[in-house]
This record gives C-alpha cells, structure tokens and sequence, in this order.
C-alpha cells in the first residue's frame, strides 16, 4: 500500500538528492547555488509533509530567498569562475568520498535497524506561527533575545570586514581609522 | 504514513553530501555552500523529531539554526570578499595564510 504521503516524500526527496549530488558534481559555483536553491525548496516541501508550516515558509523566504541571494550576488560580485583542480584535492577525494560512504552507511543502517519506532503522519503536528509564537517567545525567550545580538554582531563584523581597509599611508591623519 | 527513519535517512545522506563536498571542493564559496547543505540535513532531522515526538520545540529550534546560518552566511561571504580582495583568487589552496 503506496500512500500519496509517501509518493510525495520519494518525490521531494528524489530532488533534494539530486540537488545535493548536482552541488558536488558541477564546477561552476552558480551552478552549485542553484542546485542548492533546489534543495532548500525541496526540504520546504519535506516540512510541509512534516507539518511544519511556518518552518517550510520561513525556508522558503529565509534560506532559498535572502541567504542564496546573498550567496549569488557574491558569487556574481567575484566574477567567479570554473574551480580549478589542484594537486590536493585528490588526497580529500582518496579518503573524503570513501569515507562519507561509508558514514552514510552508518547512519542508514542504525536507523533503519530501530525502525519500528512509528511513521509520521501528514497534519499530526501542526505547526502554524499561531503555537510556535507563544513557545517562541515564552519558553525560548532567552535564546530569541541572544540570538537578536547574535545578527547584531553578525551584521557589525560583515560591515566592518567587507569595507574597505584605510588607504591612507602609515603616517596620515590622527583619529582616522 | 511514512516512517521516521525515511526522513532521517535523507537527512543524514544531505549531510553526508555537504561533508563530502567540503572537503573534495576547491572553490571558498562552493565549500561554503557545502556547509549549508550541512545545516539544512540537520534541520530536516529537526523537523522530523519533532514531528515524532509531539513537540513543537523541535521546530522552533530550526529557528535557531536558520538564525545562525544567516549570520554565518553574513560573516562568511565579508570574509570571503576580504579574502578575494587581498589575495585575487577563490582558490582555497592557494589561501594558506589566516593572516590577510
């Protein structure tokens, strides 16, 4: 017995994978960022078999909107262009690809042994901004708070790295920084 | 019905993906979006979980997470231009000095 939940989870899963295996295999990075756009949008759609509403529009807006965005616009700020092979990266391919291989493996078989733990149904944990606000701001309101100064500082350090360093010599004016 | 360790079988390929292509990248950005390929298998996991055990905390803890990559992304991508700006290149091994 195929449920529709389980032909739509093949489906968006089917294109979160190749997404991700799309990001590894192209050498361009726009190509990589777009396929990443892929895979942000395929994982919404994940959350919303999930029940998570609010979480699959925030990924909408939040990660496939501002951050490739920014991820883009840097991407195409840089001019970047196809990667270049060098000498040590076979050394990463000779034990990094063997060995998420295998760690993948891992982790499959571990879950898939203790696998009578239940399914998941579709609506059986909604999650609607209507009762993640109240446990946001109630129970986790002290993370909320210390993650605002988190982006604050985010936001100070991006400025402050991404300006220009002070062109003026050694010995120029006093009090300018 | 699906079961939750389908879900958390694609969480932990997505992130098998990101860790794969952080280290056979060579390209800074490329590897930066690795790092969020990462992120984005933990969150499924998240979401998964929380679906599973009837807690709504799951959820708000992607939240966290997503807060967390965005600042990153911020930082990351300042950084990165920094890096072009002095050395002209995206090339991580021809980076091999943290001083600029």
């Amino acid at each position: 017995m195929i449920s529709i939940h389980l032909i739509l989870f093949l489906a968006f899963g089917a294109v979160a994978l190749a997404g991700a295996i799309n990001l590894l295999a192209q050498t361009h990075p726009i190509n990589s960022a777009l396929s990443l756009i892929a895979v942000m949008a395929a994982l919404a759609g994940e959350y919303l078999l999930l029940g998570a509403e609010f979480v699959a529009a925030v990924q909408v807006i939040v990660y496939a909107g501002a951050v490739m965005v920014l991820f883009v616009f840097v991407i195409m700020l840089l001019n970047a262009g196809v990667e270049e092979h060098t000498k040590g990266s076979h050394v990463a391919v000779l034990f990094g690809i063997p060995g998420t291989l295998l760690g993948s493996i891992l982790v499959a078989w571990v879950v898939l042994r203790h696998s009578g733990t239940g399914a998941v149904a579709v609506g059986a944990l909604p999650g609607p901004p209507k009762t993640i606000g109240p446990l946001l701001f109630h129970e986790f309101l002290l993370p909320f708070e210390i993650t605002s100064i988190l982006i604050l500082v985010a936001i100070m350090g991006a400025v402050v790295l991404a300006s220009k360093p002070p062109s003026s010599p050694p010995g120029g004016p006093k009090g300018v920084d | 019905m699906v079961p939750i360790s389908y879900y958390l079988v694609l969480s932990g390929i997505l992130f098998a993906c990101g860790v794969t292509g952080f280290l056979i990248k060579r390209n800074i950005i490329t590897i930066f979006m690795s790092i969020e390929l990462m992120l984005n298998g933990v969150n499924l996991s998240f979401v998964a979980f929380a679906a599973h055990w009837q807690v709504l905390a799951g959820q708000v803890f992607v939240f966290f997470v997503m807060v967390v990559a965005a600042a990153e992304a911020a930082v990351g991508l300042a950084i990165i231009i920094a890096v072009y700006r002095t050395r002209e290149t995206l090339n991580v091994d021809q980076v091999n000095l943290l001083k600029l």
